[in-house]
């Protein structure tokens, strides 16, 4: 996994924030850990650390709410959780939460095969493509 | 480290350093020794392919992930041959006349300035496009305009060849944008100016550069420097700071001159941004055309700018807010989409500035203020309403609690998009005109700068990009920063035989 990530959260963490993942399988995963992993490097260690350690939170602060972890929550309990985060009113869990989201949008929408499924095919060519 | 000894020096390649270059290369035909440094690759024109994070990750500082201190917003800009007019749209507007007169700067005339843009304009080819080539996108917006009364305007751009890619901020595939990468630098580089890629200025000294030459990295895109990897110490007559407004006013806090200077970094602005995305019941021609091609300008009396835009999918999920269902709906809609950016007016202030950490890096301080909230609220709204008049079934909002927003609530609009929905941290904003940081001015108390760019109190040091804006432009910036490096280069003709 891209900067020592815990697979399990991690991919809980991407099906929740776009559905459609939840039909990946493990080529699909692995263009996707890829984009991550390139994104990462070259970040500064304490930021792959900071986010190693919001994913761990992520996965054990539901406890306190629901009793369970966030990889056992069903996806609309992960869902109302991460909503939780994202609306949060500490800004830096919000920014936080901001920042795992673009790495996420990122993995998914940065793959050529989610710009055909949502029907993205801008080309060198342009107009001449289209006609 | 090696040293080197140049008449003229100047740092960055953008739409100042570029002009500044061109409109001082004839003074190598007198012998005279002119660099351009810059920290960017330069890309072959096949190596363009409008692939969305490849290229984000060649052509812009941070791949386009520079973030705000506070982590709320991210600024957006190139770090290449030809800077950020590598990755603009080519939108070409003459500087506003009452921004000029507001920013009051002793000496400087919107005459002046408007004479010299236009002078780039006609030079970089801007003009209207035909209405053949303008895409669907584009033309609902009109029809939504006209709909709704707004003064609904065309932009010039600056093209040439254009195929209608739509990849302009991933760098023309097609090279049909006229930017200084097409037009001012290859020029400079015919009369003998030498411009230098991969290499970094780390600091500047009393008539001295110090910089580093990266080794290009393996898989890279672009060509290797010029000058063999490693540290550099160039002597200079001349300097000139064309780095953009982030990067310059950092070069200067990291010199010995900053506490002779107390306005460095201040006064920041970026025209804070969002978009606003409609969908429609049928496929509408959306990504194929130029992307930007109208305008309604609502600065002066609402603090906001609506334009047209397209974006590539994963800059679109990201400027949309929220996750999940409802935020997949969206994506999955991308050939239904239409697309508008609103982009807020905001003021300098005491609070907006750069600033260095202890390492020297770049670090921006940011926070929003009341007047470009509301000009982000008021221009969500008006850019609601455009959608709707074009005919979108629904439109994603993303300052609504629930952030779609279908036909039948169009006329409760002003209470779904309220104030209160404006979280940062939450909203997603974004920016791609960073200005100010060494604004001109009168003196250094209340500048960095004269109107022609000289740093006060330094007559070998000058600045010419968007860091010399004393004030936000309220629109696209590109043709005011040629003009006033025009403005810098002239003087630095005038001085030459004392400074050089």
């Amino acid at each position: 996994m891209p900067a020592g990530l815990d697979p399990d959260i991690f991919k809980a963490v991407v099906s929740t924030i776009v559905p459609e993942a939840t039909a990946f399988d493990r080529q699909a995963w692995d263009d996707l850990e890829q984009i991550v992993e390139a994104l990462l490097r070259g970040r500064p260690e304490a930021l792959k650390r900071q986010l190693r350690m919001f994913l761990r939170g992520i996965e054990w602060l539901p406890v306190l709410r629901f009793g369970r972890r966030f990889t056992r929550l069903s996806l609309a309990g992960r869902t109302q959780f991460l909503r939780q985060l994202q609306n949060n009113r500490v800004q830096k869990i919000r920014v936080g939460f901001w920042g795992l989201r673009t790495i996420v949008l990122a993995g998914y929408y940065g793959r050529p095969q989610a710009a055909q499924a949502i029907g993205y095919a801008a080309r060198r060519e342009g107009w001449e493509a289209l006609r | 480290m090696k040293r080197l000894k140049y008449d003229i020096v100047i740092v960055g390649s953008g739409a100042g350093g570029g002009t500044v270059a061109q409109e001082l290369s004839p003074l190598c035909r007198a012998g005279l020794r002119i660099a351009v440094l810059e920290k960017g690759p330069h890309l072959r024109d096949e190596e363009f392919t409008g692939r969305e994070l490849e290229m984000a990750g060649a052509l812009y500082e941070d791949g386009g992930g520079f973030l705000t201190s506070d982590g709320a917003m991210t600024i957006a800009f190139g770090c290449a041959y030809g800077g950020s007019t590598v990755v603009y749209t080519g939108t070409s507007m003459l500087p506003p006349e009452r921004v000029i007169h507001r920013w009051g700067v002793p000496g400087l005339t919107h005459a002046d300035l408007e004479c010299r843009a236009r002078k780039f304009m006609a030079e970089n080819n801007a003009h209207l496009i035909e209405d053949r080539l303008i895409n669907e996108n584009n033309q609902m917006f009109v029809a939504g305009c006209r709909k709704l009364g707004y003064d609904v305007q065309q932009f010039p751009v600056n093209i040439k060849g254009c195929r209608g890619s739509s990849l302009c901020n991933l760098g023309c595939p097609n090279q049909a944008k006229q930017g200084t990468d097409r037009v001012q630098l290859p020029n400079a580089e015919r009369n003998g100016v030498e411009v230098v890629t991969r290499c970094e200025v780390l600091r500047v000294d009393e008539r001295s550069l110090t910089a580093r030459v990266a080794a290009k990295p393996e898989g890279a895109k672009g060509d290797p420097s010029g000058w063999e990897p490693g540290d550099y110490q160039i002597d200079a007559g001349i300097v000139v700071l064309s780095a953009g407004a982030v990067n310059t006013p950092v070069l200067l806090l990291r010199s010995r001159m900053a506490r002779r200077l107390p306005q460095i970094g201040r006064r920041f602005t970026v025209h804070p941004a969002f978009i606003i995305v409609g969908e429609h019941a049928r496929p509408i021609v959306n990504f194929v055309g130029h992307p930007k091609s109208y305008y309604v300008d609502f600065a002066e009396s609402e603090h906001f700018v609506l334009e047209t835009c397209m974006y590539f999918p994963f800059i679109t999920a990201k400027s949309m807010a929220g996750f999940g269902q409802s935020h997949s709906a969206f994506m999955r809609a991308f050939p239904r989409l239409q697309m508008i950016l609103v982009l807020a007016c905001d003021d300098a202030d005491e609070v907006n500035r750069v600033a260095i950490d202890r390492a020297g890096k770049p670090v921006v301080h940011y926070r929003f203020q009341r007047k470009a909230i509301d000009g982000l609220i008021h221009g969500a709204f008006a850019a609601a309403k455009i959608l709707f008049a074009a005919g979108a079934m629904r439109v994603h909002m993303p300052v609504a609690r629930e952030t779609t927003i279908e036909a039948r609530d169009a006329p409760r609009l002003d209470e779904i998009a309220t104030r209160a929905e404006f979280v940062p941290g939450q909203t997603p904003v974004s920016a791609a005109h960073p200005q100010g940081g060494c604004g001109m001015g009168s003196d250094a108390s209340d500048s960095v700068t004269d109107s022609n760019g000289r740093v006060h109190g330094l007559p070998w040091l000058f600045v010419a990009d968007a860091s010399l804006f004393p004030n936000s432009l309220e629109i696209n910036p590109y043709v005011t920063i040629m003009a006033l490096a025009d403005r810098v280069a002239q003087r630095i003709r005038e001085e030459v035989p004392a400074l050089v």
